[in-house]
């Protein structure tokens, strides 16, 4: 039962991550997770931060439609 | 002997496959089902994906699962992320799918189903998939780097620059074209218009919703403007009843021409957030959400095709678009069997967060044939309504008059039987006050969508609300198309422009914003505003440009590709590349020339001009002109279009001859000489 609960929960994080990259915005605990073990030095943007960031990279210069 | 077993089940599928496609190409005279097409297809999609695309990562390309990704070496947890392989095929496809392989297949239709669906499971597999596959392959190989980037690295500095103008161009028209079949669906449909109108206060409200009240909830926001475009449509329908508010929202095709060009400007240099983020979070959610619907839908359905598999217009004389079945219909059909646009969106995002290179086979290749399964769906759509429906939708009124009743005498004249009251009936039907010259796919592809869900939702009561939510659908994607194009466009021309005048280089300077949005803006306006006061429709003369242009792009990309090949020695390959990007060059270029050259006037836009010209010295007026100034136009416009379409050759001319010069300097080389980054290039960037 719980191996179904956590395949479920999985099944449900990837449908997330799908549906967030599909507008340009990727996993941010994953963002945290590499400022952690590779710059724990620098403190990690707040996930508002985060998300201005990645609008400014999807519309900013050189980005181009779908057909 | 359990070799040869591993590939029985595959070896069902092709049989399947091919008697699926068998019978769907022998179908003389009775009606098939339309899942017979889908089964060919998908066994089709299958079989290529296990067999060839198998072949081309292990023989040509030789993916390597130990050799670091550019998302491992450059893991910043923003551009560069490992991902994945499932959760990156999603973000791809839904970069990759547009209105392309919607609105393609449904002027195909005219030919019938037959030579169109056979174009796109031949093209896909061939060239459409390969090419996606193969630039994004080049581009990972490469840090992620983008088309015009690549073409100046194997190519040359010159190439690159020809290339880079031939993009912007291209985008142009792409803006133009798109924009156009909006402006088609929306114009007198109070209905569409209030509808697609609403969106932008949603939008609007969504985006201050995000930034100040509650941040970051995308998924809550996203949910609360889904229901709120629900809400837009079914107001709507009031406001298309309602004698006050009726007339407000019904406009012609100029007023929405100005309207459009207004907003395309207004909206491209607002804050993103505010609007242009917001809309493409809805339009994102409802096209992949509606193309799944479709698929299910056909599925449950599985409607009857009632066009003929091949209609008496394969000889060049079809009302929809002109010109005969080689080249047009390969260019007509662009995405869904190859589509050069897809090369920008290979060397984009995507290949900077691949997790391991044996996943660009499923996001590559798999992901190009998923699109191309789009736009057999939208070929099943258009061709399970009436033929004398689809051709009233998409016949330019020069050909059909201004009322059913002329429309319908048209058409039984073309052999295809319909009444004036069926014709009324459907307007009915789907809330619309006429259905005629609707050309442009996406009316006759709501009412396909339309038919195929009320079949199974609400019945012919719902079938208006199913209309209009399939016109909302695309006229929303387009919009944040035209409107996220015109950004790109903008900096773009920026950065071409800053070489000679540098302030008008930097992004942030509001008078290099305005200057460069207003000619980003005036450029397509200018088109569209042609297309839409086009007699024969401007979809006619527009849509295979656009499709040249775009196909030309496929070409060059696999151009690209084969110079890469022949640069790591492996030309024995290079066939893999060669054969799509020559028939491509074959279909494009005759085409091209056709284009300028071609002695009928419905095909050549020199003819055409020539024809008016005369008649302009004779002092008469041809129709659509009602004066001298707008035949002097006529002749002016088919000038311009005949100079694009020239343009368009030369750029794709010059690529080939530099792209052959490459491959021969290549050949003479013994060793490779492609610039990859090396596979020990683990640390050269780690720890940034």
């Amino acid at each position: 039962m719980s191996g179904l609960k956590s395949n479920l929960s999985r099944f449900r994080g990837y449908f997330e991550q799908t549906a967030k990259l599909m507008i340009g915005v990727p996993d941010y605990d994953t963002y945290l997770e590499h400022m952690r073990t590779r710059h724990p030095d620098q403190s990690a943007m707040t996930y508002t931060e985060f998300l201005d960031n990645r609008l400014q990279a999807r519309y900013g210069a050189g980005k181009a439609g779908c057909c | 002997m359990p070799r040869i077993l591993n590939h029985a089940p595959w070896l069902v599928l092709a049989v399947l496959g091919a008697f699926a496609l068998g019978t769907v190409a022998l179908a003389r005279g009775e009606t098939i089902n339309a899942l017979w097409l889908v089964v060919a297809a998908v066994c089709t999609y299958l079989v290529s994906y296990r067999y060839y695309s198998l072949f081309i990562a292990t023989r040509v390309m030789r993916l390597d699962p130990a050799r670091p990704t550019p998302a491992m070496r450059h893991n910043d947890g923003l551009d560069y992320v490992p991902t994945n392989q499932y959760v990156l095929f999603g973000h791809h496809f839904a970069a990759i799918a547009g209105a392309g392989p919607l609105v393609g297949p449904v002027l195909a239709a005219q030919m019938g189903y037959l030579p169109g669906m056979l174009w796109i499971l031949a093209g896909v597999v061939v060239a459409g998939a390969v090419q996606d596959f193969m630039i994004l392959f080049v581009s990972m190989r490469r840090d992620g780097r983008s088309l015009g980037e690549l073409i100046k690295a194997e190519l040359g500095d010159i190439p690159g620059v020809i290339a880079l103008f031939g993009t912007f161009m291209i985008m142009v028209i792409i803006l133009a074209v798109l924009a156009l079949v909006v402006v088609k669906a929306l114009t007198n449909s109070p209905w569409g218009f209030f509808t697609v109108a609403a969106t932008v206060p949603i939008a609007l409200f969504m985006g201050i919703y995000m930034r100040f009240l509650r941040p970051g909830r995308i998924g809550e926001i996203s949910i609360i403007g889904f229901f709120l475009l629900i809400a837009a449509i079914l107001l709507g329908g009031q406001v298309a009843q309602s004698e006050t508010w009726a007339p407000v929202f019904t406009l012609t095709g100029i007023q929405i021409t100005w309207i459009l060009i207004g907003y395309g400007f207004v909206a491209s240099v607002l804050p993103v957030w505010l609007l242009l983020a917001p809309r493409d979070y809805l339009s994102t959610f409802l096209k992949v959400g509606t193309i799944v619907m479709l698929a299910l839908c056909i599925l449950l359905v599985a409607p009857p095709m009632k066009m003929p598999s091949v209609t008496r217009f394969v000889d060049g004389t079809g009302p929809v678009w002109s010109g005969s079945l080689f080249p047009f219909l390969f260019i007509t059909i662009a995405c869904g069997a190859v589509s050069g646009f897809h090369a920008l969106i290979s060397s984009g995002t995507t290949p900077k967060m691949v997790e391991n290179e044996l996943h660009t086979r499923f996001i590559g290749y798999g992901g190009m044939l998923t699109e191309s399964f789009v736009a057999i769906m939208a070929l099943v759509a258009a061709s399970c309504i009436e033929p004398g429906i689809y051709f009233a939708m998409n016949s330019p009124p020069a050909l059909l008059g201004t009322t059913a009743e002329s429309a319908a005498q048209v058409i039984n004249n073309w052999g295809f039987v319909i009444t004036p009251e069926m014709i009324t009936q459907t307007a009915q039907d789907v809330g619309e006050v006429s259905i005629l010259s609707r050309a442009g796919g996406a009316p006759t592809l709501a009412v396909g969508m339309a038919q195929i869900f009320s079949d199974l939702f609400g019945g012919k009561g719902m079938m208006a609300f199913w209309y209009h939510f399939a016109i909302l659908f695309e006229a929303l994607f387009i919009l944040t198309a035209v409107d996220a194009g015109t950004r790109a466009g903008r900096f773009m021309l920026q950065d071409l422009l800053g070489v000679f005048f540098k302030p008008l280089q930097r992004t942030a300077s509001w008078a290099g914003n305005l200057i460069a949005t207003g000619l980003c803006v005036a450029a397509w306006g200018y088109i569209l505003y042609q297309g839409v006061v086009d007699p024969l429709g401007g979809i006619n003369t527009f849509w295979p440009l656009f499709g040249i242009s775009n196909q030309m792009l496929a070409g060059i990309a696999l151009i690209l590709a084969t110079v890469v090949l022949f640069r790591m020695k492996r030309e024995r390959y290079a066939w893999v590349t060669m054969v799509p990007a020559a028939w491509l060059l074959i279909c494009t270029l005759t085409a091209g020339v056709q284009k300028v050259f071609h002695s009928n006037p419905a095909i050549g836009f020199l003819a055409h001009a020539e024809r008016f010209s005369t008649a302009a010295n004779e002092g008469r007026l041809l129709a659509p002109a009602t004066s001298m100034e707008q035949m002097r136009q006529v002749i002016f416009n088919d000038y311009l279009d005949a100079a694009l379409a020239s343009l368009f050759v030369l750029v794709v001319l010059a690529v080939l001859v530099f792209g052959i010069l490459s491959c021969l300097k290549a050949l003479r080389s013994d060793r490779p000489t492609t610039r990859e980054i090396p596979t020990g290039g683990a640390t050269a960037r780690a720890g940034d």
